[in-house]
């Protein structure tokens, strides 16, 4: 098989990165599977077939709900701005807009740090620096 | 506005803008340990302590019948690295000068960073921190002075005793100052990099570690060292006078090795 959900050499990358990295991928193959169900739903002329496919879809809806929940649960900022936009009625847009922007300013803002690359907390936003080794 | 005060500083935002990236571009070089080890974090400044899953009898209850345990935590420690900047030279870089004198905050980067590498690599008893090459069950290996056409047969013998101990990569190497510019100068017989052939054989990173002491072997497979971040280092204002201005930089975290066995330490 392939590693190519890797962007980075996977022998520098953490065990929960690469986790997330591959969650990432099965994110993508259900939102392509849920589209090719769809596809083939709406040209599939057999209504025994379509009934099938409509269970396999929903499998798929599934599976998508699964893998988005599990990184949301280990990206609170992503979380947070989700929070924001899904479920809502409304503006999609707005609703995204305004969900980054609260996310954002969460942690204390200082508008003496306005226009430098400080998080809103303050701090330099250094973390994690594995995969940052020579 | 939160506990490091920056609205209170007389600097503008292209300063601040200034003195972060100075900052962060330090820190990163420096920061050995996180380029090695699990991060957790941050946690933000509230946070206190780290859970160790763990719990003591309480002997004693006001009354009988009971059982009592007490939680066991790991408390964070927090560090701060004074600097001060003259404003002079902050006016400056609003004019736009590209030499402005950061010196002072450039000796702090490197002191925290040095702290936090010390810290995880060899312990902190007094904030109770126990290090990597300190736990180690590993006999030590000795590097010799000088002799770093040598270190690639060291590693391997360090790296034999992970893989024995059922320890699997890939590895990562943390190397003191001298130990990393002596095998950066270094080619083996016939011309081949030290530097590459330690790559070879590890599999993972060589990092630059200010405050180590010889070098440390690691395993890179995850949870077996364990850093938790609560404040991420961050730049805060303590006060100023008509000519500068005094900064600091800080984070709070804790460190603890799940996994003794998951390292070797080289001495020099």
């Amino acid at each position: 098989m392939g590693f190519d959900q890797y962007h980075e050499p996977p022998e520098e990358l953490s065990a929960q990165t690469r986790t997330f990295a591959r969650m990432c991928a099965s994110l993508t193959e259900e939102a392509e599977a849920i589209g090719w169900y769809e596809q083939r739903i709406s040209v599939e002329a057999d209504e025994e077939a379509v009934a099938i496919m409509h269970d396999a879809q929903g499998e798929e809806f599934k599976h998508f709900a699964m893998d988005l929940e599990f990184l949301l649960r280990r990206t609170p900022k992503w979380r947070e701005i989700a929070k924001g936009v899904l479920f809502q009625d409304g503006d999609i847009v707005e609703h995204g807009e305004a969900a980054e922007a609260a996310a954002d300013s969460d942690a204390p803002a200082t508008p003496a740090a306005a226009g430098s690359a400080v998080a809103a907390s303050g701090s330099l936003g250094i973390g994690d620096l594995r995969g940052a080794g020579r | 506005m939160n506990h490091l005060l920056r609205g209170h500083a007389p600097i503008t935002d292209a300063g601040w803008a200034l003195l972060d990236d100075e900052a962060r571009e330090r820190l990163r070089s420096a920061l050995a340990a996180r380029k090695l080890v699990d991060f957790d974090g941050p946690k933000g400044w509230e946070h206190s302590a780290t859970n160790l899953g763990r719990a003591a009898a309480v002997e004693e209850t006001p009354i009988d019948g009971l059982r009592a345990a007490q939680r066991r935590v790991l408390a964070l420690v927090e560090v701060r690295a004074p600097f001060s900047v003259s404003r002079a030279e902050l006016a400056d870089g609003d004019r736009g000068a590209d030499d402005v004198d950061l010196e002072a905050l450039d000796e702090a980067a490197h002191r925290i960073a040095t702290v936090e590498n010390v810290a995880i690599f060899h312990g902190w008893p007094a904030a109770a921190i126990d290090g990597i090459a300190e736990a180690s069950p590993h006999p030590a290996i000795t590097l010799g002075d000088d002799h770093y056409e040598e270190y690639p047969r060291h590693v391997a013998k360090a790296q034999r005793l992970l893989l024995e101990a059922g320890v699997e990569g890939p590895y990562g190497l943390a190397l003191g100052p001298e130990e990393y510019t002596g095998v950066v100068e270094t080619a083996e017989h016939g011309g081949y990099p030290v530097l590459d052939h330690l790559r070879e054989i590890l599999g993972g990173p060589i990092v630059w570690a200010p405050g180590v002491r010889g070098a440390v072997l690691l395993s890179l497979r995850g949870s077996d060292f364990l850093f938790q971040s609560g404040q991420d280092l961050s730049i805060g204002y303590d006060h100023h006078d008509a000519d500068t201005v005094q900064l600091y930089l800080e984070e709070s975290f804790s460190f603890r090795v799940a996994t003794p066995e998951a390292a070797v330490a080289l001495r020099a």
